[in-house]
């Protein structure tokens, strides 16, 4: 049992890190191509500034200008790149202080969830504020609405989340995702991250707690979201909240699309904790862990080889 | 919590339950820990002005202080984040369960009630 358990969380440790390579891979091999002739042209540049000559081997002329046009694109996509994620990571940044900041006024202790936050609102609510320094949130609602077992997975749950910093598999993505809106691989690529980090965090806390109690807690916060929350007055705050020193928030886009996938990511978790699937058979976790690195390589390869 | 974050919530305590803005002095004197330095008590104040928290106002040489939101509306921040209807998805928080519509809502509920119904036997 505990080598199922062991080998089902080693699944979802390969899945996650295959998701997360993927994404870094695919990225590094859009790059790879001009980088490849970029770090061929920054040497022909400098040869060229020295004014040594052209050197022996390349012929430089409309192909050089190409190639100091793919220079210059490359340099500023990586540039891009770097200014999206590092926005990204303020924009996190500010909506954890936002968040701790309020808590700090708001929020109290309870002895039924020891060492995590409770806020009173009836909705059903339960997360946590990643980050040097963290928190785990529990709304009111939730506490009323699961019993004392059920509150234990969770924190369990959570406190799986904030120890692995799961937030920091989760940030590439979600900034790939600020800045590719349209596009529906950033998309897919977020959500089915979030939800590898979600069934990683279950694993962790079926360790400690018994996994009927997760799925349960799981169904009944699910089911509790949409109906117990005052939409009056959570639409009221509304523009409270976008006063509130988060100047990209108010794009209009509205979770809509992505609703029906929470019912089946819920499902996928709650059959996931009931039946753990068995573990990957050793060939093959170990092509995978072969092509995730090939898919590492390969750009870099692209990138330093002379082609 | 440090004392200076207890502080901060006691005096925001104050200015949600009172009736209209108050200066330091009124402040002052409804705090439950009635000892505290007058300075201490203008220092936060000034604290929560700077982070957004409390407004300020000039009333003759006295600086006349209310909170800036009610304690609803912070409230019904955090969980207008917590259960991601501001619209934006961000890495900022990890949550436990994304809330779903209430068909979705219905079919989860069908689904505990036999799986705690299965508990029983």
């Amino acid at each position: 049992m505990a080598i199922a358990l062991w080998q089902a969380l080693g699944l979802g440790w390969g899945l996650a890190t295959v998701g997360a390579i993927t994404g870094l891979g695919t990225l590094g091999l859009h790059e790879g191509g001009r980088l490849s002739s970029l770090a061929a042209d920054a040497g022909q540049a400098v040869w060229m500034l020295a004014g040594l000559g052209r050197p022996a081997s390349r012929p430089w002329s409309l192909a050089a200008g190409l190639r100091l046009f793919a220079l210059g694109a490359g340099t500023v996509l990586l540039a891009v790149l770097c200014w999206i994620l590092l926005a990204a990571i303020a924009a996190v940044m500010r909506a954890r202080h936002r968040q701790l900041s309020l808590l700090g006024l708001l929020a109290h202790g309870d002895p039924k969830v020891p060492g995590a936050l409770v806020v009173d609102h009836p909705a059903a609510a339960a997360y946590c504020v990643p980050g040097l320094r963290s928190a785990i949130v529990f709304s009111a609602g939730t506490l009323s609405l699961l019993d004392q077992a059920e509150l234990a997975a969770v924190l369990a749950h959570e406190r799986a989340h904030l120890r692995a910093r799961h937030d920091l598999v989760l940030l590439p993505f979600t900034a790939l995702l600020r800045a590719f809106r349209w596009s529906a691989t950033a998309r897919d690529a977020n959500r089915e991250v979030a939800l590898l980090v979600e069934m990683l965090a279950d694993d962790r806390a079926r360790r400690h707690r018994p996994a009927r109690e997760l799925a349960t807690a799981l169904l009944r916060v699910g089911a509790a979201g949409a109906g117990v929350a005052p939409a009056g007055a959570l639409a009221a705050a509304a523009a409270a909240s976008e006063n509130a020193a988060r100047p990209g928030a108010a794009s209009g886009q509205l979770p809509a699309s992505g609703q029906p996938a929470a019912s089946a990511e819920l499902a996928a978790r709650v059959i996931r904790l009931l039946r753990p699937p068995p573990g990957l058979p050793a060939p093959a976790a170990v092509l995978v862990a072969a092509v995730t690195a090939a898919l590492v390589i390969t750009p870099v390869a692209a990138l330093l080889l002379p082609i | 919590m440090n004392r200076l974050g207890d502080l901060e919530r006691a005096i925001m305590e104050v200015l949600w339950e009172s009736a209209g803005p108050m200066t330091v002095r009124q402040v002052s004197a409804s705090l439950p820990n009635r000892g505290l330095a007058h300075t201490t008590v203008m220092t936060v104040l000034d604290r929560l002005a700077k982070k957004g928290f409390a407004r300020r106002q000039r009333a003759g040489r006295a600086w006349l202080y209310r909170p800036a939101e009610s304690r609803e509306a912070y409230v019904a921040e955090l969980m207008l984040t917590a259960l991601d209807q501001t619209g934006d998805r961000q890495a900022a928080l990890t949550r436990f369960a994304r809330s779903v519509s209430e068909a979705e809502a219905r079919a989860l509920r069908a689904a505990l009630e036999t799986l705690t119904g299965a508990d029983g036997t």
